[in-house]
């Protein structure tokens, strides 16, 4: 079946299996930022942006973002570079396997609270596990980004 | 220094945020044959049968492959140096199946979905056997899970299949019983530590296709692509010449993916059809089908005499390898060889005891690689013998540990898997590590405990070391060119898994050179195009890759001066270069690298100046650390709060100070996690229970508050720019840190992993009878 959606801005038909989930439709058509890292919406590491919040996508029927907008890291570049950098800053990459999940949901928070404490921030981000750096220099990149001039608003 | 020891950001970091194609299975041809493995329902039994007719019928299946289709040479999955110390019991597909989850045979299809199916149509026909559940029961069992004539151990580890033990080991220094009998305080202890999963967030991938020359490639998730390379070779008698090993960007490997895991079905599927193929564990097959940390059964026994001086310490140890014995002795000897020399004082020590074989999920590499096993044990042990002697635990080890310029007589007896390397240690900072963790936690104002009304404060300690490389067995090598317009390639065999060795590694090259990090183009891990390295494990890549990088650096620099001299028409004495500038001195002659390397690719006496360089350690200089963690223990519930996790760290000059530290802190949080709630659950049939993340919890940002990572002054002379290695030291202490703490507070003690509330409780009631 055919579905209707925007992806990145972008409006797409895509062939879709019923029983297809969005992370699959997505790699199968090359949005390869979206990964797969466990079976059950744990991880976090294939989250987008549904109508600007974050979702995991592998649990989430392709047939359900018919009419709807998909944001991935493809779509907000520019951000994904500012929150780089601020990895950087705090030597907060690692493996990165989880980096563009966590940039859309890090970006999904600026959006709906700029002022984030230290404990909202954690909450927010509670989904997108991360097994390399042990939070805390994320932490850090996450509130210098947030605390950053939003240029586009 | 201008580059090294400096705040350098990854040199990766903005394309994989940014969600470049890096990973393995973002290079997976789009028409790849899927490759899905049916696994047995089964600790142990024999496959009498198996019906793949109908699934073989199936529209889209285009093979379903049994034990029939492969010669049975046996391998192992570990990747280490070659020949293994690991025993050779794995077939690519065999007609036993030794835990539940092991592969029973493969379907390959053009999609998933049809893989599914053909998995669910295939009938097996099992002779179900008795397993063997408990590893303290494995010795001597009636059931022998390794009774193939194939298995084999490549040279002495004391395989002997036959009694269910994959591996052992015995050493002593002195009379331990004598000693024991001299001493005024002894203590005996029995800790266990429990398997531990890895859960690196990228699952094991794999792609193969046929190139344009015919020869098999293979895009892996792996820690050790040579090996890779080697292992494939030789268990399906595919000329190495043939194969092509590329590493992608890994998503995490904590020596996870230093084994063969999908690579070998998906390397056959693709040079039998000549079709891409690709694997893709699910996160159950991580769990269920890869492998785990070795769970360990300490019994130990210290004494000490009056003043306090620790004078014996005895380890039996039993280890359970299951299924299969990958990393089985080696892991088992790390267990002494990196925990024992912290105590190098003693009159006797002895170490010893079997790696057993049982019918659970395998174990396998995993960080610490032992030596977390030995640190629970030990410095669990030395708190007890403290609080038997009424000593303060950190007055104990500033008499007992190991100080800068000694030595142990067991880094020469003990290797990984051999014999040791005698060596000195020129650079131990401990006494500087307990101090400033004594410093930053507060220890005086917090020990032994605080009573803060509903909730205990206290804190508790441990130290560590553990290795940089396998001295007189890991090499690696570097390739260093230099191009028209005046940047340079890196290619090295090293393999950057997220732990930063990319970044690492071209900060020594930029530093040899004088230059800045973005003249200095890595490429790491593609058996084609880089030199060889035994690949990340063993905290080996900073020291013995970080080496060889810099031995290539500096050969090509005189290279260059010597190009230099000849375009000068001076000696070479006479040369100087800052990094961009050649000078002949006492003369205003001078040209800049832009332009010298534009000469010599266009000009005159054309040539491509490119240098290699190995690097094989004589020595393996350990690096050390104090852990302190401060809690807080809820009195009723016994639920603990973790208030600070302080790391004082000596791995010599950090060449990347902040990816040092992401190194200690994600150590110490992994740790955590195994000290506090991380566990392998079974259930009774030997089925792995916690086989998802739902059920296998791993510290999430909420559990962590504050890590305070410092590093102390240190310059390794033997290391590039001063260095020794990172990557392990971090997971070691948490476990006896947190027993330690919670004796401080409570009284009890907490001897097997992981500590939970629970647990704590249950013991406060065992002690009030």
């Amino acid at each position: 079946m055919k579905i209707n959606l925007k992806i990145n801005g972008i409006s797409k038909i895509l062939e879709v299996e019923p029983g297809e989930f969005l992370l699959d439709v997505l790699r199968r058509n090359n949005y390869l930022s979206v990964r797969r890292g466990c079976d059950n919406s744990s991880c976090g590491v294939c989250t987008v942006l549904f109508d600007n919040k974050p979702v995991p996508s592998c649990s989430l029927l392709a047939v359900k973002a018919n009419n709807h907008e998909i944001t991935t890291v493809e779509g907000i570049q520019e951000e994904a570079n500012k929150l780089a950098k601020c990895f950087g800053e705090y030597g907060a990459d690692q493996c990165g396997f989880c980096n563009p999940s966590m940039a859309l949901t890090v970006y999904a928070l600026k959006q709906e609270n700029k002022n984030a404490t230290d404990e909202e921030i954690k909450e927010y981000l509670v989904g997108n596990l991360c097994r390399c750096t042990g939070y805390v220099s994320q932490h850090k990149a996450i509130k210098k980004y947030l605390g950053e001039k939003n240029e586009s608003s | 220094m201008k580059v090294v020891n400096k705040k350098v950001g990854s040199v990766d970091g903005v394309g994989i945020m940014k969600g470049r194609k890096a990973f393995t299975d973002d290079y997976a041809d789009k028409d790849s044959l899927i490759i899905k493995v049916k696994r047995s329902p089964h600790a142990f039994a024999r496959i009498k049968n198996i019906d793949d007719s109908k699934a073989k019928a199936l529209d889209g299946i285009e093979m379903v492959l049994t034990y029939k289709d492969f010669k049975r040479i046996s391998f192992t999955r570990a990747g280490q140096g070659y020949p293994e110390p690991s025993p050779h019991d794995k077939f690519v597909l065999d007609k036993y199946v030794r835990y539940i989850g092991d592969e029973v045979c493969a379907v390959v299809g053009s999609t998933e979905e049809i893989c599914l199916k053909a998995l669910s149509l295939i009938e097996v026909d099992y002779e179900v056997l008795e397993p063997v559940l408990d590893f303290e029961k494995a010795i001597d069992n009636k059931t022998i899970i390794h009774d193939e004539p194939e298995a084999k151990e490549m040279f002495d580890i004391g395989f002997k299949p036959k009694k269910n033990i994959a591996a052992s080991y015995h050493m002593h220094i002195g009379d331990v019983e004598k000693t024991l009998s001299e001493c005024e305080y002894t203590i005996k202890e029995t800790f266990y530590t429990q398997a531990q999963s890895h859960v690196m967030l990228e699952p094991h991938a794999v792609n193969t296709h046929i190139d344009y020359q015919e020869r098999l490639v293979i895009y892996s998730s792996t820690q050790t692509p040579f090996h890779i390379r080697r292992i494939i070779a030789q268990a399906l008698e595919i000329p190495m010449s043939k194969i092509r090993v590329i590493k992608p960007r890994v998503g995490g490997g904590f020596g996870g993916k230093q084994a063969i895991h999908g690579e070998m079905l998906a390397a056959y599927v693709t040079y039998k059809t000549g079709k891409p193929a690709k694997l893709v564990y699910t996160r159950k097959e991580v769990f269920e089908s890869s492998y785990s940390r070795h769970p360990m059964k300490f019994e130990m026994a210290l004494g000490a005499d009056k003043f306090g001086k620790l004078k014996v310490i005895d380890c039996k140890v039993l280890s359970d390898t299951g299924a299969y014995g990958e990393h089985a002795l080696t892991v088992f000897m790390v267990a002494g060889s990196k925990v024992l020399p912290l105590y190098n004082k003693v009159d006797s020590v002895r170490f010893s005891g079997d790696v057993v074989y049982t019918n659970h999920t395998p174990a396998g590499a995993f960080r610490g690689y032992g030596a977390i096993q030995g640190n629970f044990a030990l410095e669990s042990a030395v708190d007890i013998l403290c609080h038997k002697m009424d000593m303060d635990p950190i007055k104990f080890r500033n008499l007992n540990m190991m100080k800068e310029g000694e030595t142990s007589p067991i880094f020469a007896i003990m290797g990984e898997g051999t014999e040791g390397t005698p060596m000195n240690m020129d650079t131990c900072k401990l006494q500087e590590c307990v101090e400033d963790g004594k410093a930053l936690i507060d220890w005086d104002n917090k020990y032994p405990y605080k009573d803060m009304g509903d909730k205990i404060k206290t804190v508790g300690m441990a130290i560590a070391m553990q290795g940089s490389g396998i001295p007189l067995i890991d090499m690696g090598s570097a390739t260093i060119k230099l191009n028209d317009d005046g940047f340079y390639n890196l290619m090295v065999g090293a393999t950057e898994i997220g732990q930063g060795s990319d970044t690492v590694l071209s900060q020594i090259a930029a530093e040899e050179l004088n230059t800045t990090i973005d003249k200095v183009i890595i490429y790491s891990s593609d058996t084609d195009l880089t030199p060889f390295d035994v690949g990340a494990y063993a905290s080996s890549t900073t020291f013995v890759s970080g080496n060889a990088v810099y031995k290539a650096a500096k050969a090509l620099k005189t290279e260059m001066l010597n190009e230099a001299a000849r375009i000068f028409k001076v000696d070479i004495k006479q040369v100087e270069f800052d990094g961009e500038i050649f000078k002949v001195k006492n003369s205003d002659k001078k040209m800049t690298l832009r332009d010298f390397s534009n000469e010599i690719t266009y000009s005159e006496e054309q040539k491509q100046l490119q240098v290699t360089s190995s690097y094989v350690g004589p020595k393996s200089p350990p690096p050390f650390m104090a852990g302190f963690i401060e809690i807080d223990i809820d009195k009723e519930t016994a639920e603990i709060d973790i208030i600070d996790y302080v790391s004082v760290v000596d791995c010599g000059t950090t060449i990347n100070p902040m990816l040092a530290k992401g190194q200690v802190d994600g150590a110490i949080v992994q740790g955590l996690g195994m000290a506090m709630f991380e566990d392998v659950k079974l259930a009774k049939n030997g089925k792995l229970i916690s086989s998802d993340m739902l059920n296998y919890k791993i510290p999430t940002r909420l559990d962590i508050n504050k890590l305070t990572t410092k590093f102390v002054d240190s310059y390794e002379k033997s290391g590039p720019f001063g260095a020794k290695s990172v990557g392990e030291i971090g997971i070691d202490t948490p476990p006896a840190a947190l027993a330690n703490a919670i004796e401080n507070a409570l009284g009890v003690r907490m001897t097997s992993l992981p500590i939970t509330p629970e647990k704590i409780l249950q013991k406060l009631k065992e002690n009030e009878k």
